[in-house]
This record gives structure tokens, sequence and C-alpha cells, in this order.
């Protein structure tokens, strides 16, 4: 027993049976990667309908399951379950352990996301039509005035949260106990790390979203009255509850991408990062503050003034771990001997477009300034810097980085540059004008605005066509390398990089680490 | 976590190839399925349901038996000595985080509670910065604790309410706070704290039964705990029966109802879960002779768990019947 020298099983069982972290990060990634093509095509459907004013392709009514869906499939399905198949690709890899800590358990968080997306898109088909009251599901709107689908949506997110919580638990048990003899806590790779805080909010916070659904089945289906007035409730109380879980989860989204970030840069500073204690005390600082910053997503809907300073101040807090953070980058580069290769192109595409997500996220925090800008497309300027050029691109980045190491090919660097410059283009015409739109009064999540907004908005259309189609390319170069890539050998792809995932042969046998490395 | 010795690294035991989860998988999104076309065939459909109770069924019990077949794979494992002291470890990790995620789900509905009674009742009532609501929407309505009359009440009924919202909330007769019982020994929530408390203790003494090698003390205070459990299950029962029953007090009794059934309802739900895991335990020590002194996890996490179902019923009670 124990003897594990084999490779992965022939056919369709390996996938649906399979306990390795490889396969079963594989299959998240392609499963998000789907996803994303599925949110992706969501979004155009919005752009196409904003290229011009007045109502054009779809109604009103279809028009809001699309920012619905494009909001949820990105969020929970394509976002992500990626950083969770890299965690589980990478994490073991990175500490050297002979897999996740909890492996059959693996498998079960992965095999009950594709059902539950396979409900959530099949309410599009129901009768009154998907949900269609925002990814932020506000009551009343998902309870009082909700589409029948929406219990199927209740339902899919309980299953989302479940499998978010095992794949946490799952990570936080494999770095707390499967570290190789010598890697302490404070020798953990920086993506590790942010893995390690990042499974932490998902597991505090996951429960408490499962909640706040169970309270709107309660009020649709039982006659409680949690977000009912009437009954001695307040729709408000939704606010909280989800926005209790909201804010730590975009920070569950960013955080990782954090991550890659910081893995990659050092590899193509060929320095090492920069403030690595400071980099993790930051990491915990956002974790730790991101719970206490709920309600500035809600300063117009009532709150006591205290209760507006104080989230207020709280809010505009995160910004000095963050800066901590962009400052280590950066330094990390200075006087490095620095090549541009697609990974860190990504990278360096991610410092500044995120930083800038992060100097609108600063403005958005003044309470009165918010006034003006709540719910308007400079929200969604906003939050698409930080989850898209943020999240996203340091996903591209990290498939790039890693892909020579899954696989045994190269992809083909120009191909990846393109894809790379592509997007960046592409999304800074779709996104940055968005914040004049949003400036001058154009409210999100509506199908037809003013002439005054027309230009910009065929702007934003034009520039998310090309975003789309970049990552056609994507999918198309990797692919590629996956199939007919230029073979390559060496454990170490890239000159810089460290750590123990470069340690191991090229490809990464299916089962690496089974009698630990000694760290040093 | 400091000190590691390499000893423990040399086998960690990776399972092979699994069809645990994939039938896990079927059976939780059947069961799940099932029971959101249940609910919309009610709620919003003729009221026909006979197909998706079938679907919920043969889910939760393909669920069900998939669990059973999974913790008992995981039993044989450990007693095939396939364990290391670090997988071991692993399970403990596992266990902790998942009670920790469970505590977080009753912060939820505890947070609703005391959200509603600071801030959200005294505003309908008129109070602060909120306060123009009581004079536009629930002219009226005054704000206490328990709820003996909800807004929609005050202003007389769905009929004469300004806002739309689903179905109609009536107030309770009776509530379940101490003042409204009859006597204090007729107070069902004062011998359910007695019960559950006492079964944290037998399970402890259990406990200590077992790290002593006494089996024998083991399996009897750990068959009291059980007992102990289903008597608390019962009286529970009893106390819903009588809300519904002679109190008046439901689900629509307005918010004072829903937070009450809601967090006694999933405490319910969860000692009904930590009660089954301890009888299983109960079973596997008398029937098949399991859990030595120093090998006793499957027994150790339930009754983790079982602090934990008993530490939240000290809030309940706190917050619920006696606050």
């Amino acid at each position: 027993m124990g003897d594990h020298h084999h490779g992965p099983a022939k056919g369709l069982s390996r996938w649906l049976f399979t306990t390795n972290h490889k396969d079963i990060g594989t299959m998240y990634l392609w499963f998000s990667f789907s996803m994303f093509i599925l949110g992706g095509a969501f979004a155009m459907i919005i752009r196409a309908e904003l290229f011009q004013p007045g109502m054009q392709l779809v109604n009103p009514a279809f028009f809001n399951q699309m920012t619905t869906l494009h909001g949820l499939v990105m969020v929970f399905g394509a976002i992500m379950p990626s950083f969770v198949g890299l965690a589980n690709w990478m994490i073991p890899m990175m500490i050297g352990a002979p897999d996740m800590a909890l492996p059959r358990m693996n498998n079960w968080s992965f095999w009950i996301l594709p059902p539950a997306f396979l409900i959530l898109a099949s309410t599009l088909f129901m009768e009154g039509g998907a949900p269609n009251f925002g990814w932020t599901f506000y009551a009343p709107l998902s309870t009082t005035y909700a589409p029948p689908s929406v219990t199927y949506f209740i339902f899919s997110i309980h299953v989302l949260g479940l499998s978010s919580i095992m794949g946490s638990i799952n990570i936080i048990a494999t770095v707390m106990n499967m570290r190789a003899p010598g890697m302490t806590y404070m020798k953990m790779p920086l993506f590790v790390w942010t893995w390690l805080i990042t499974a932490f909010l998902l597991v505090a916070v996951m429960p408490v979203l499962a909640g706040a659904v169970t309270m709107m089945l309660m009020d649709i289906h039982f006659g409680t009255s949690f977000f009912s007035a009437a009954g001695g409730g307040d729709p408000v109380l939704f606010q909280h509850i989800f926005w209790f879980f909201g804010h730590p989860e975009v920070y569950i989204i960013i955080l990782p991408a954090f991550g890659v970030v910081s893995q990659i840069i050092p590899t193509f500073a060929r320095k090492p990062l920069f403030g690595y204690d400071s980099m993790v005390y930051a990491t915990a600082a956002i974790a730790f503050l991101s719970f206490i910053v709920w309600a500035h997503h809600m300063y117009t809907v009532g709150m006591p003034v205290a209760g507006e300073l104080f989230f207020m101040y709280a809010t505009m807090l995160i910004a000095v771990p963050t800066g901590v953070k962009v400052f280590n980058w950066v330094t990390t580069m200075w006087r490095g001997a620095m090549t541009f290769e697609t990974p860190m192109l990504f990278c360096m595409g991610f410092l500044v477009l995120f930083t800038i997500g992060g100097f609108t996220g600063l403005m958005l925090s003044i309470a009165p300034a918010d006034f003006q800008y709540h719910d308007s497309y400079f929200v969604v300027a906003h939050f698409h810097y930080v989850m898209v050029a943020g999240a996203v691109f340091s996903m591209s980045a990290a498939v790039y980085y890693w892909l020579p190491k899954w696989c045994g090919r190269m992809y083909n660097e120009t191909m990846g540059k393109t894809h790379f410059w592509i997007s960046f283009v592409g999304f800074n015409i779709t996104f940055f004008p968005q914040h004049f739109v949003g400036l001058a009064g154009m409210p999100r999540r509506i199908p037809d605005y003013a002439l005054q907004f027309a230009d910009f908005n065929m702007m934003s259309s034009i520039g998310a066509f090309i975003y789309g189609a970049s990552q056609i390319l994507f999918l198309y170069n990797v692919i590629a390398t996956i199939v007919a890539g230029k073979p390559t050998s060496e454990a170490k792809t890239w000159e810089g990089a460290e750590g123990l995932e470069w340690t191991v042969a090229t490809p990464a046998p299916y089962h690496t680490f089974e009698t630990p490395p000694q760290v040093r | 976590m400091t000190t590691q010795s390499s000893t423990e690294y040399e086998k960690y035991y990776v399972p092979e190839k699994s069809k645990l989860a994939v039938c896990a998988t079927i059976g939780l999104i059947l069961s799940t399925f099932g029971a959101a076309s249940v609910m919309n065939d009610m709620t919003f459909g003729d009221g026909a349901t006979t197909g998706s109770w079938g679907i919920f069924w043969f889910g939760l019990f393909f669920f069900s038996a998939t669990l059973f077949g999974w913790f008992r794979m995981a039993i044989k494992e450990n007693l095939a000595g396939l364990n290391s002291a670090q997988l071991k470890k692993s399970y403990v990790l596992g266990m902790f985080w998942f009670i920790f995620s469970e505590v977080m789900f009753f912060l939820a509905f505890f947070g609703a509670l005391f959200y509603v009674r600071t801030l959200v009742g005294p505003w309908l009532a008129g109070e602060g910065e909120g306060g123009r609501m009581n004079h536009l929407l629930w002219e009226g309505f005054e704000y206490q604790w328990p709820m003996p009359l909800t807004p929609q009440e005050a202003v007389g009924g769905v009929a004469n309410q300004p806002i739309a919202n689903m179905g109609t909330f009536q107030s309770y007769e009776k509530s379940m706070a101490f003042s409204e019982a009859a006597a204090w020994y007729l107070w069902l929530p004062l011998w359910n704290t007695i019960v559950l408390l006492s079964s944290s203790f037998t399970v402890h003494i259990a406990h200590m039964g077992l790290l002593d090698g006494n089996k024998r003390k083991f399996n009897i205070w750990l068959g009291v705990t059980v007992a102990l459990g289903m008597l608390f299950v019962a009286l529970q029962a009893l106390e819903y029966y009588e809300a519904y029953a002679h109190f008046g007090l439901t689900l629509n009794s307005g918010i004072y109802g829903s937070t009450f059934f809601m967090l006694t309802g999933f405490h319910g739900f969860h000692v009904i879960m930590g009660m089954t895991m301890l009888l299983i335990q109960w079973l596997r020590s008398v029937r098949g002779g399991h859990f030595t002194a120093d090998d006793h996890f499957g027994f150790e996490a339930s009754s983790w768990y079982w602090h934990f179902v008993d530490v939240v019923w000290v809030f309940l009670f706190l917050f619920i019947y006696i606050l």
C-alpha cells in the first residue's frame, strides 16, 4: 500500500474519479475558462445593445438578465475557480507536498461546480426568465419582485458556496500541514501566503452568503419577513449581510492575483521580491480591514452619519497596505535586469491598471463624493479596472508563466505578446471612457442612455469587441502550445525563477514530492 | 506546527481514483434541484409537486448513501493503518475550519437579529434619521421586542399598506419570553438549556473515560449524551407544537417569528446532525469495538461539533429567550 509510482488513468474516468491535484487544477482552469467565454458572451450582448442609444437588439428585461448573469458567471464561475485551479496546481508543488491534504474532497469541490452553473444557466430558459436583479441581488428586487427562477439561483449559490468552503478548507489544511521540512511560514512563496489568507476569508464569508440567500428563500416561499418592513424586517438588512460577504469577496478575488504578481515580477526583474515580510503583513492587514468596510457599498442607502464616517475612514485605511504592495513591486524592479516576456508584460499591465483602479476606489471611498458616483458607470469602470486588469490580467500572466511547466511545451512568444497588447489596448478603450460617462451621470445597468453619452459608449463597445476577440487568441495560443508547442524539458523555464516548482522535471510528473524535499 | 520531524512525512496516504466525489455530486445536485422545484411548484405553480419530490428524495437518499460509504471508507483506511500522524492532522484542521464556517453561518442570523432589534425596530417606529418612514409608511407602529404588532398590522393590514410586499404578517398571541410563561418550571427553554448543557458535560465525561482506557464508562456516558440530545430534540418539537397550536407564533409572525424559528430551527437541525454523529460513534464503539485511548478522532470531531452546538444554544438562550 501507499506505493503510487504510476501515471494517470486512461479515458474519461481519469477526470471523473481523479484525486490528483494536477488533474483537478487542470479541470478548474478549463472550466473557469469556459465560464469566462460564457460570461464574455453575455458582456458582448450588453455592449452590442449599448453600441448606440435607443433600444437596438434585446428588450430591457433580457438586458437585465444579461447584466446579472455576466456578473455572477464572471465572479463565481470564471475568476474564483481559475485561482482555485492555480492553487491546486501550484501550492503542493510550491511547498513540497505530495498532493492536497484531502484529495477526494478536492475532487468533490470541483465536480459540484459544473452542474451548479448548468442550473444557473438553465434559468435563461425558464418561465419568467433568468434572475434579473443584478449580481448583488438586492431585496426586494430578488424577493418580492423576483422571477420564479430565483429559487434555482438560490440553490446554485448554495452549491457554489459549498464548493468554495470545501476548497478553502483543503487549502488551509494543505498549507498548515503539508509543508516540507524547513518550509517555515515566512519562507513560503507569496502565492501560497496570499492563498492561505484568501482561504480564510472564504471560510469566513461564504457561510454568510449562504445565510443571506437562505433568508431570501424563506421570505419568498415560507412567509418570513427578514427583508420586508411590513413584518418588521428591512430590505437594507439584506445589503448589510450581502456586503459583509461581498467586500471580503473582492479581496478573495484580488489577493491570489497579488500572489501571482509577486511570483512573476522577481523572476523577470532577476531580483528577490522587495520587502517579503511587509508583503505578508500587508496581505493580512488588507484581509482584516476587508471585514470592517462593507457599508462603503451603500453610502446612499440612508445610514447614520457616524456610520458613513466610520466606513469612509476604514476604507481609506486599505490604501495603506495596498500602497505598500505596489511600492514593493515597483522597488523589486528598481535596477533589476529586466526582460519583458509575456507573463511580465501582463504583470506590468496589472501594475499600472490596477493602481488606476485602486485610485478610483479611493475616490469612491469618500462618502460625500460617492453620492455623485454611486451606481454610475464610474463604479463600473472602477471595478473592471481591478477585476479585469487586476485579476484576469494576472491570471493570463500565470498561465503563460507556468504553462511550460504544466505541459512541457513553450508557448509562442509573439502570439503571447500580441495577446497582451490587444488585451491592453482593448481593455482601456472599453473601460477608460466609462469613467467619463459615469462622472457625467450615466447610470449603470440600463439598456438605453441619453444622447450625450453616445460617442463614449460606442468607443466602449468597440473596445469590448477587441478585448473579447483577444481572448480567442489566448485560447488558440494555449491550445496550440499544448498540442504543438516547442517541447522544453528544462526544469527552470525562466532564468530568474525561484521556488520548489522549478526544481521538478518539466513537464511536471503526475506525482511530485512523494517524499518531501528538505528546504534550507 | 513549529516542530516538524521528517518521519511524519514519510507516507502521506493519497487515495487512488475514487467514485465518491462524483456520486456525492449527483446526490447533492439532484436533491437541491428537487428541493427548488418543490418550492417553485408550491409558490408559483399549481401545487402539483409529485415529480419534484421524487427527485428530491432520490437525490437525498443517494447523497446520504454516498456519505455513509465515504465515512466508512475513511474509517477503514484508518483501521488499516494508512493514516499517518500528518494525515490525521489534516482531518483535525478540516474539522476545525468546518466548525468555524458553521459559526459564521450562525453569525449571519444573529447579525440579522441584532440589526433588527437595535436599528430597524426603532427606525420603523419613528426614531432617529430613518424616522420619516414611520410617518409616511407605518403610521402608528410602536416598537417593542418581542413584537406584538407588526408594522403591517399597525396600519391596518395589507390593504392599507403603501408599499408592496409578499404575504401577510400576523403577530403572535403569546411569545416565548420568560415573562409570558405561566410558571418558571413550565418554561420549556429553561429545561432545554439544562438538558443541552448537561449533555456537553456527559460527552466530556465519556471522553475522559476513553482517555483512561475505560471503554465501559465511555459507552455509558456517550449513550447518555445521545439520549439527552434526543430529549432536547423532543422538547424542541414540543415547543414548536405549542408555538403553532397555542401561541399563534409561526414563521409568518413578522420578524420576531422569522428570527425565532430560523435561529432555533437551524440550531435544532445542527443538534440532529451532531446527535446522529455521536450516535454513529456510539454504535461504532459498542458494536464495532472502535476507538482506543490514542486513536478516536471520529468521536473527538463529533464531540467538538457537539460543544459547538451547545455554545450556539447558550447565545440563543440569551438573545432569543431572555433578553
